[in-house]
């Protein structure tokens, strides 16, 4: 299935010109996506240490070969009911730009799913789920395969500001 | 040819910035050795290459001035006057403004014109004393205020550049544009050389000019102004017989000036637009580290195929390829540590950087306060990170001038004293373990004891009656706003200063320690780390994590006695060690942990200094004692309370280094506000 998904967004891109690709992962059954350009690495979970008063969703920071990379776990950040992580359970590594600044964190999701080509014109804005995730972190809703993909916007989910607020407010 | 210079103004400014420190350090030599050939020709030469610098680049401020403190250098040199002092302040003088010059051009902004201004007067007038009697008093000439003077005589030059000028790096406009600074220059351009355009090649020269230069202008000067190109183009010069002789051909081409003016106007507005551009730090490295570190790589590599050979060799009936690849590792985990050392020391610099600065200091200051002041400075070539250099800089210029102000005494009372009449400051530096040590020395009067506690008392920073010992004294100098100084100068006495050099110092991650003898004089020691990219850490063990503490601050770590822990009402818990009460902080409360054997019978007491104060840290057990590379946690998260960073352990994992100031603080403020601590620890559990 997904590997036939794969070969439709192949050829798709030939055609498509205006068409970003989204890397989608599974959180919770749902499927994401977050810009491909975005995404650094794809690595398996590994051991973090915890940073000392900090929000929960933050796991702590990962030595990405000599870099400190802060992980947010992002069930945790939506409010998710938490599960022990598996053998698919994976930390994508973002290019997060905020304040100006780039930087270079990591979200911790259920599994990796596929990469779509989805035009620009067919991001539909998203409607107020009132539910788990926050309308703000959100960028748009496209339609895959009579499927929904969620399209985050990582520089707003990743924002510091938001989670020092978060911090505080605990 | 349209070549961006601006590309190379960084090299420029920083090319100058050198040749300005050598001048001054030459003259400031000069001062004492009197008349040295060599020393002049030194400082010649950097007035000589910034001039030519500047003048590629379209500077004219900068070459105008530099000319005028060339051509005096000049005259000293072909021993046509004779250094006298006031030269020597001039030239001094001057290498100050041309700096603030290059300072402000690299900066983007503008330098005060009055300044110079007054300056190249001042400058002017030596160079006319200079000249004395002699005919063509070039110093009106010189400036270009007066560039138009008109005496008679002059030059028709004929300038037929090759093709290939271009290639020579020579700029034709630049020549043109010194000759306009000897004297009035008529230009007019000879275009009948340029091909039509298809034809043309872009890095050629088409052009030729006719020159008509009036003024008192000698042969040798023009000749000088040519003498880069000779050879790259056909040159015929010929004395002006009558100045007022009109040229036929300026005549013919009189639209091609307006051209020509044209180009300056494009030239000098370049810099304006773009000079901010490329303002990225850079650092100068020695080839031969370079090489070391190209030598360490190449080794790397070696080593790596060489194990990636053994690897496929390897296996558990073949014992002996398990012991070459043993042998290998060895190899690897030398090689990498060369390699680490060699790439640390890319940013290390002689500490000659920072102390160069200081002969022009105690110069001037010495002649302002009227003292006589001798420098002596050791240990110029070690080594120190570029980081800790800039940040060391202005607290070592605070404790020299101190101790020119405050320690050594006027020539009258030294005398008296039975000392020399000149004073001694020696500046010093060494390495000691993995720190850099630097002292300041004076041979003063020393640290007034009873002064102090007179001032401190006055402003109510010792109470009436209490004990002062040495060590209170010299706390008392780097207390805020904390002076001696009766009369407020420019020198000292405002009492900014000591409180600042030793948070700087600190904030390095260095102390600074004091030693004085009344009549003797002081010594200020600072210790600095190396560098501030490596630490010596205490590993800490706090419930199943590793905490690095800097080894630097720890006190003494020992076993906790449960009864020597005393709960103060509302302040938290102290701990009883020797004679005084020390604030303890459990880590495993503070940082949330939660530790099975969470007693505080069992557990350790790491005691750290930050800020002079001590807190006891209560962790469940020491590990080992080893570098740490630091991490910054900041450029991929944001700051965290206690934490000053984070490293990577041997073992891949990161480990967070504990911040001794931040921990004492938070020790302190949860003192004086304990529920707003108690608070916090629950929000961290």
């Amino acid at each position: 299935m997904s590997t036939l998904n794969a070969m439709q967004n192949d050829i798709g891109l030939g055609v498509a010109v205006n068409a970003d690709q989204y890397l989608t992962f599974m959180l919770a059954g749902e499927e994401y996506g977050v810009d491909i350009l975005r995404v650094q690495e794809i690595k398996g979970w590994g051991k973090v240490t915890p940073i000392p008063n900090t929000p929960d969703y933050v796991r702590g920071v990962m030595n990405l070969r000599g870099t400190i990379v802060p992980i947010i776990d992002l069930r945790k950040r939506f409010n998710m009911e938490q599960i022990a992580y598996g053998p698919t359970t994976v930390v994508i590594v973002l290019k997060v730009e905020c304040e100006g600044n780039n930087r270079i964190m990591g979200i911790v999701v259920d599994a990796v799913s596929d990469v779509y080509a989805v035009p620009s014109d067919e991001l539909r804005p998203s409607p107020d789920f009132g539910g788990n995730v926050n309308v703000e972190f959100v960028r748009g809703l496209a339609t895959v395969d009579e499927k929904m993909v969620i399209i985050l916007n990582i520089d707003k989910l990743l924002n510091l500001g938001d989670l020092e607020i978060a911090s505080h407010a605990e | 040819m349209t070549v961006d210079v601006t590309q190379f103004h960084q090299v420029f400014f920083e090319e100058s910035l050198e040749h300005l420190a050598n001048m001054e350090t030459g003259l400031l030599q000069l001062d004492a050795v009197g008349n040295d050939p060599e020393l002049i020709n030194v400082i010649f030469r950097g007035a000589h290459s910034i001039k030519g610098g500047s003048g590629t680049f379209g500077f004219q401020a900068v070459a105008e001035f530099t000319h005028l403190m060339e051509t005096l250098l000049e005259r000293i040199r072909s021993g046509k006057a004779a250094i006298s002092p006031e030269i020597t302040a001039a030239l001094l003088e001057s290498v100050d403004a041309l700096r603030d010059m290059i300072n402000a051009l690299q900066a983007g902004t503008d330098a005060d014109p009055t300044r110079s201004a007054s300056l190249q007067q001042r400058l002017a007038a030596l160079l006319a004393g200079a000249e004395g009697a002699a005919p063509d008093s070039s110093a009106a000439k010189q400036t270009p205020s007066s560039a138009g003077s008109s005496g008679d005589g002059g030059w028709r030059i004929r300038f037929r550049p090759h093709r290939h000028i271009f290639q020579t790096g020579n700029d034709p406009y630049r020549i043109l544009r010194e000759l306009a600074a000897l004297g009035e220059l008529e230009v007019s351009v000879d275009v009948s050389a340029v091909p039509p355009l298809l034809d043309m090649e872009p890095e050629s020269c088409y052009l030729s000019w006719d020159l008509l230069i009036q003024g008192q202008i000698t042969r040798a000067e023009i000749d000088e102004i040519f003498a880069w190109v000779e050879g790259d183009c056909d040159l015929n010069i010929q004395p002006l017989t009558n100045q007022k002789t009109p040229v036929a051909a300026l005549k013919a081409a009189e639209a091609r000036p307006a051209g020509e003016k044209a180009v300056p106007a494009v030239a000098e507005g370049r810099p304006a637009a773009e000079r901010r551009q490329g303002e990225g730090e850079s650092i100068r490295v020695g080839i031969e580290k370079i090489d070391a570190i190209i030598n360490m790589v190449g080794e790397l590599v070696i080593t790596q195929s060489m194990l990636s050979q053994l690897g496929a060799a390897v296996n558990e009936l073949n014992p002996a390829a398990l012991e070459n690849l043993r042998d290998g590792l060895a190899q690897l985990e030398r090689n990498t540590r060369e390699l680490q050392e060699g790439v640390m020391r890319i940013r290390m610099l002689p500490i000659s950087f920072a102390f160069s600065r200081f002969p022009r200091l105690v110069h001037d200051l010495s002649l302002k306060l009227e003292k006589k002041v001798e420098l002596k400075v050791s240990g110029e070539q070690t080594e120190l990170d570029k980081t800790v250099m800039e940040k060391i800089g202005d607290p070592l210029v605070h404790l020299v001038r101190n101790a020119i102000d405050h320690g050594i005494e006027l020539p009258e009372a030294r005398k008296a004293q039975g000392k020399p009449e000149t004073g001694q400051i020696q500046l010093d530096a060494y390495h000691q373990g993995g720190n850099i040590v630097i002292e300041i020395s004076d041979d003063g009067a020393g640290l007034n004891r009873e002064r102090i506690a007179a001032k401190a008392r006055e402003r109510g920073l010792l109470p009436e009656g209490e004990p002062f010992d040495e060590q209170r004294v010299i706390d008392l100098i780097f207390e805020p706003g904390f002076s001696t100084a009766d009369v407020v100068s420019d020198v000292s006495g405002r009492g900014v200063g000591m409180d600042v050099v030793r948070r700087n110092i600190r904030d390095l991650g260095g102390n600074v320690d004091v030693t004085s003898q009344p009549g003797q004089g002081s010594r200020f020691t600072i210790r600095l780390p190396l560098t501030l990219a490596i630490l010596d850490g205490q590993l800490v063990r706090v419930g199943n994590h590793i905490y690095v503490a800097p080894l630097v601050s720890i006190v003494e770590s020992l076993q906790m006695h449960t009864e020597r822990v005393n709960v103060v009402a509302g302040r938290g818990e102290v701990y009883r060690l020797r004679d005084e009460y020390i604030p303890i902080m459990d880590l495993r409360g503070m940082f949330g942990i939660k530790a099975a054997d969470a007693k505080l019978a069992d557990s350790l007491l790491v005691v750290v200094e930050g800020e002079g104060k001590k807190v006891g840290l209560v962790v469940d057990d020491l590990l080992g004692q080893q570098q740490v590379v630091i991490k910054s946690l900041e450029s991929n998260f944001k700051p965290v309370a206690g934490i000053s960073g984070a490293t990577i352990l041997g073992d891949g994992t990161v480990a967070l280094i504990l911040d001794a100031c931040q921990l004492v603080n938070m020790a302190c403020s949860s003192a004086a506000d304990a529920d707003s601590v108690s608070g916090q620890l629950t929000a961290a559990a």
